[in-house]
């Protein structure tokens, strides 16, 4: 490794089995308090066809080996709290550790979702003050919070637009999405009852907008873009293509997922966007978790505001709150209760702390996307021009000459001490290396990713192989995830049970491992 | 701004070195008439201090003080602080889905553990890493069932929990499916008969709760009979996740749908709480969600990946098993990490005392002039009573002894309007127990 790289040294980690392989009977990590109601007999009780006694094979354990376990294994994690997480349309932006503090009160999280509404004013004011922001930051007239995840948002979405349609008449045929939209789009569209049509980006990345004048129909239900394109690209004609949707009576749908590039500069509700979705946990800072939990709010124009979700926040004479579900044109409902309320919790602690400046965390963000793509641009390929908003796409066409591909890039990124960017995607850039530093990243620590990208290019260029073989420090290797989907092992067993030292139990080298995104 | 890590200097540093002299000039590609002329109407900014006080004035405008005899779903249990401490972890917490495995290897090992510890609850062969929660595990249990059997009709008992079947009914409007709803019979089990005569060949699945909304315990082996005959599926959902530590798994089925929150999340009035989604081993390629499986590296160490992802929107786009892409999986680590605190004694000995005390509360409410026991079919945590009036009139009586009384049926079922749904778990002490029977007593004996 190029020895003035200054971030990265080699991690040393421990070993750690399965906690069901630490497992002893008789041992237990957590004790209650003393019965103190006469002990019932569960057979009697439950009827003796209905009794267990005990969970087989359930792991039993000390509280200091539980703790261990775990702590052993978040050492085998990469983290924000680590350093820069660079991933492309995932906002991986510091999690404010108020929040967590906040979202864990007395009086918050021990609410009951059916407690009486007079006893819940406190969550219920919340909700109400965070509907105020995002309805502020978004430009729309209405909004729920009730969706557990951008892609429960989409689908929510669509739902709206269907029932909207349905009201007149007609819920149309199709749904229109371009090519470099997320998976969850299409996915989606499919659940809500629609077609999918895929649109063809143009030769800069953007829609294709004499192309969507062609394929906007009366079958038409909606165009579902996201906007800036996962390009990291505004949509610059998109006021235009609202105009083409609404002209036909199909409705515009954003993909709120990067709204990082948006949030204080400008609003979809003012150009032209009939409803969207957010990521709470990539724009607002919740935690991403390891893979949730999220939230994904849909904003709406008041033309949907019928359709909403039950149940809906009301406010009454005096100022009282109330959740209503007796709403005739409603969707239903996409999930229990009123949402991840806890989620909705820190998403608004983070937009109190911030409050308007929110605008300069977004301005922070473009100019740390834009420092990269400055100082990156020729080391590797730029495939579309148009400027950068809080992510860059470079492709892998230079490092391709050698053999060396995204993948490889990104693998040896780790051996650097960062995290990966995103690979292979957006699908209409071949080799794609998706770029989102976000603005909790210093300079200093856009600096060290921009030394160790060009590091790699000079590795890649002179010793190929290095990189093909990456990463070369962490505690495993390239995993071999052929065989794990040829053969899935999916559980734990007790006849799998390993004999002698837990890792080196298999000694099956993969040497074609062939890992994905 | 205390989050933001640029100085001044450093900005325009960074500025100069793109080229522009200002961020706005960042923005061109925005059409200027779209571009805000003014600051955001946004509360804030605020100071760490001043967050916590306007959340702590919040808070002190809910619940504190009461106690509550409410489950319907959502159930009060004891957590041990180590969850918390290890969730809180920023390893765990500020860690994206494990795509990239060799530096993810803490994640993809503990969705391995919740995958295993999920089989070894339910009775089933293969768990995935997570749903949103119970209600669209259902859903997608359902989902999946239709997609087994190329079938679309699905009878769904009316005692599954109101808001799962709520849900189940928007996802399901435009897919196709034909949802029918099977009576509850009077000892408040699923209407055996009424299921008999609407099983048919055209049926996907056949979607049962246990322990059902009223509480009550019914016999999935009898249920599985009957549905399997007619070659449907049959999906057991279950809402209360401890009583699987004292009752027999529902193996039987041939996909569970469960609600994690009983293991180690607080109510946090509605969410984040945990799906949880296992099946049959043959039905994997099926089933929703992400997948973490065992492999070894190239050195041959054991190692985790998330796997079989062809069934995934990432790949397979419209053709996917579902739109689901972030999951629960901070919440599935809180499961997996309470789980392993508890171990098989723990739950079996939390699963005891839940069905001891809500014993002991049932025997004491039926000791109070007009009040009935509801259904004879066996309980755990929850049961109903009849009270002599309506539930909602008794309940508005007793916040005035600062007790927040059980689930009024009638706002679910038109037909239960004195019937309440009491639930009593390891949290809920004798004295409160007490408390309540007296306050109920009370209540009654008042003139209406």
């Amino acid at each position: 490794m190029n020895s003035k790289i200054k971030k990265a040294g080699r991690h040393t980690s421990q070993n750690e089995g399965l906690i069901f392989e630490k497992s002893s009977a008789g041992k237990r990590a957590f004790e209650l308090p003393p019965l103190d109601v006469p002990s019932v007999d569960a057979a009697t009780s439950l009827g003796a066809h209905h009794r267990r006694h005990g969970v087989e094979h359930f792991p039993e354990v000390s509280e200091i080996e539980v703790l261990r376990h775990f702590t052993r294994l978040s050492t085998w994690n990469y983290a924000i709290d680590l350093g820069m997480y660079p991933l492309g349309s995932c906002t991986m932006k510091y999690n404010p550790r108020v929040n967590e503090f906040v979202a864990r009160l007395e009086g918050l999280a021990t609410e009951h979702p059916y407690q009486p509404q007079e006893l819940s004013q406190g969550c219920l004011r919340i909700l109400h003050l965070l509907e105020k922001c995002l309805l502020e930051i978004t430009g729309m007239d209405s909004i729920t919070l009730q969706p557990a995840a951008g892609a429960q948002g989409e689908l929510t979405g669509l739902l709206l637009i269907r029932a909207y349609l349905e009201k007149q008449g007609n819920a149309r045929k199709k749904v229109l999405i371009p090519d470099s939209a997320h998976g969850t789009n299409p996915a989606t569209a499919v659940i809500a009852g629609y077609e999918v049509e895929n649109i063809k980006s143009e030769s800069h990345g953007q829609i294709d907008v004499e192309k969507l004048r062609e394929l906007v129909t009366e079958d038409v239900a909606a165009l579902m873009v996201t906007n800036p394109s996962t390009l990291g690209i505004f949509e610059q004609r998109i006021p235009e293509i609202a105009e083409i949707l609404h002209s036909k009576g199909a409705l515009l749908y954003m993909d709120g997922a990067n709204m990082n590039a948006l949030t204080g500069i400008t609003r979809p509700g003012d150009f032209g966007v009939d409803v969207m979705h957010l990521n709470l946990h990539k724009t607002f800072s919740t935690p991403h978790g390891g893979g949730g939990p999220g939230t994904g709010p849909v904003a709406m124009k008041k033309i949907l505001e019928p359709f909403r979700p039950v149940p809906v926040l009301l406010e009454k004479e005096g100022g009282r709150l109330a959740l209503d579900s007796n709403r005739p044109d409603s969707i239903g409902r996409v999930k229990a209760f009123v949402g991840n309320f806890g989620l909705l919790v820190r998403a608004l602690a983070y937009i109190l702390a911030y409050g308007p400046g929110v605008r300069e965390a977004t301005e922070d963000a473009v100019i740390n996307a834009n420092y990269i793509r400055k100082r990156l641009d020729g080391v590797f390929e730029l495939p579309y021009s148009l400027p950068s908003m809080h992510e860059v796409v470079f492709s892998d066409a230079i490092q391709k000459k050698n053999g060396v591909n995204t993948m490889d890039i990104a693998k040896r990124l780790i051996d650097y001490g960062f995290h990966p960017y995103t690979t292979a995607f957006p699908l209409i850039v071949p080799g794609a290396l998706m770029i989102e530093p976000t603005e909790s990243e210093s300079k200093e620590e856009c600096d060290l990713f921009i030394d160790a990208m060009k590091a790699i290019a000079q590795e890649a260029a002179e010793n190929p192989t290095l990189v093909k073989t990456a990463p070369h420090t962490t505690r495993v290797r390239r995993l071999d995830e052929v065989g794990a989907a040829r053969k899935p092992i999916l559980r734990w067993k007790p006849s799998d049970k390993p004999e002698g030292d837990l890792h080196h139990a298999k000694k099956t080298p993969h040497p074609e491992a062939t890992p994905t995104v | 701004m205390r989050y933001l890590p640029k100085s001044p200097a450093e900005r325009e540093e960074m500025l100069a070195a793109i080229g522009v002299t200002t961020a706005e000039e960042l923005f061109s590609s925005i059409p200027e008439r779209y571009r805000l002329k003014k600051p955001l109407d946004l509360p804030g900014p605020m100071s760490e201090a001043e967050v916590i006080g306007y959340f702590k004035e919040r808070a002190a405008e809910n619940s504190t003080g009461y106690t509550s005899f409410l489950g319907a779903g959502v159930y009060n249990h004891l957590r041990s602080v180590v969850t918390d401490v290890v969730i809180q972890r920023g390893e765990f917490l500020t860690s994206y889905t494990p795509y990239q495995a060799e530096i993810t290897q803490g994640t993809l090992q503990a969705i391995f553990e919740f995958q295993t510890l999920m089989c070894q609850l339910t009775g089933q062969e293969v768990a995935n890493a997570s749903m949103y929660d119970g209600s669209t595990a259902t859903t997608e249990a359902v989902l999946m069932a239709e997609r087994l059997t190329d079938r679309q009709r699905v009878l769904v008992a009316r005692s599954l929990h109101p808001e799962y079947r709520h849900v189940l009914r928007t996802y399901a409007r435009n897919c196709g499916l034909r949802i029918e709803e099977i009576p509850y019979a009077p000892d408040g089990t699923m209407d055996r008969k009424a299921l008999q005569a609407a099983l048919g060949d055209d049926v996907a699945a056949v979607v049962v709760q246990s322990p059902n909304f009223f509480g009550v315990i019914e016999s999935a082996p009898e249920l599985a009979h009957a549905v399997h005959a007619s070659g449907a599926l049959l999906v057991v959902a279950i809402t209360e996740g401890v009583s699987l530590g004292l009752l027999k798994p529902p193996a039987e089925a041939d996909i569970v749908a469960m609600e994690g929150q009983s293991f180690g999340l607080p109510p946090s009035y509605g969410g984040p709480f945990v799906g949880v989604i296992a099946s049959r081993e043959k039905f994997v390629r099926q089933l929703p969600g992400r997948l973490a499986g065992e492999t070894t590296d190239t050195e041959g160490r054991r190692g985790f990946v998330l796997t079989l992802a062809t069934r995934e929107q990432h790949i397979r786009r419209e053709k996917a098993t579902s739109n689901i892409c972030t999951n629960q999986a901070l919440c599935a680590l809180a499961a997996t990490v309470h789980l392993s605190l508890l171990g098989k004694e723990g739950l079996r000995e939390m699963a005891h005392q839940n069905l001891s005390k809500a014993s002991f509360a049932l025997a004491e409410l039926e000791k109070i002039p007009g009040v009935r026991r509801a259904f004879a079919a066996p309980f755990f945590n929850e049961f109903t009573v009849e009270l002599p009036r309506s539930v909602k009139l008794v309940n508005a009586q007793l916040l005035k002894e600062k007790i927040i009384g059980p689930f009024v049926l009638g706002t679910a079922y038109p037909e239960l309007t004195k019937h309440a749904l009491v639930c009593v778990t390891e949290t809920t002490s004798r004295a409160q127990i007490g408390h309540f029977a007296a306050a109920l007593r009370r209540v009654l004996e008042q003139p209406l």
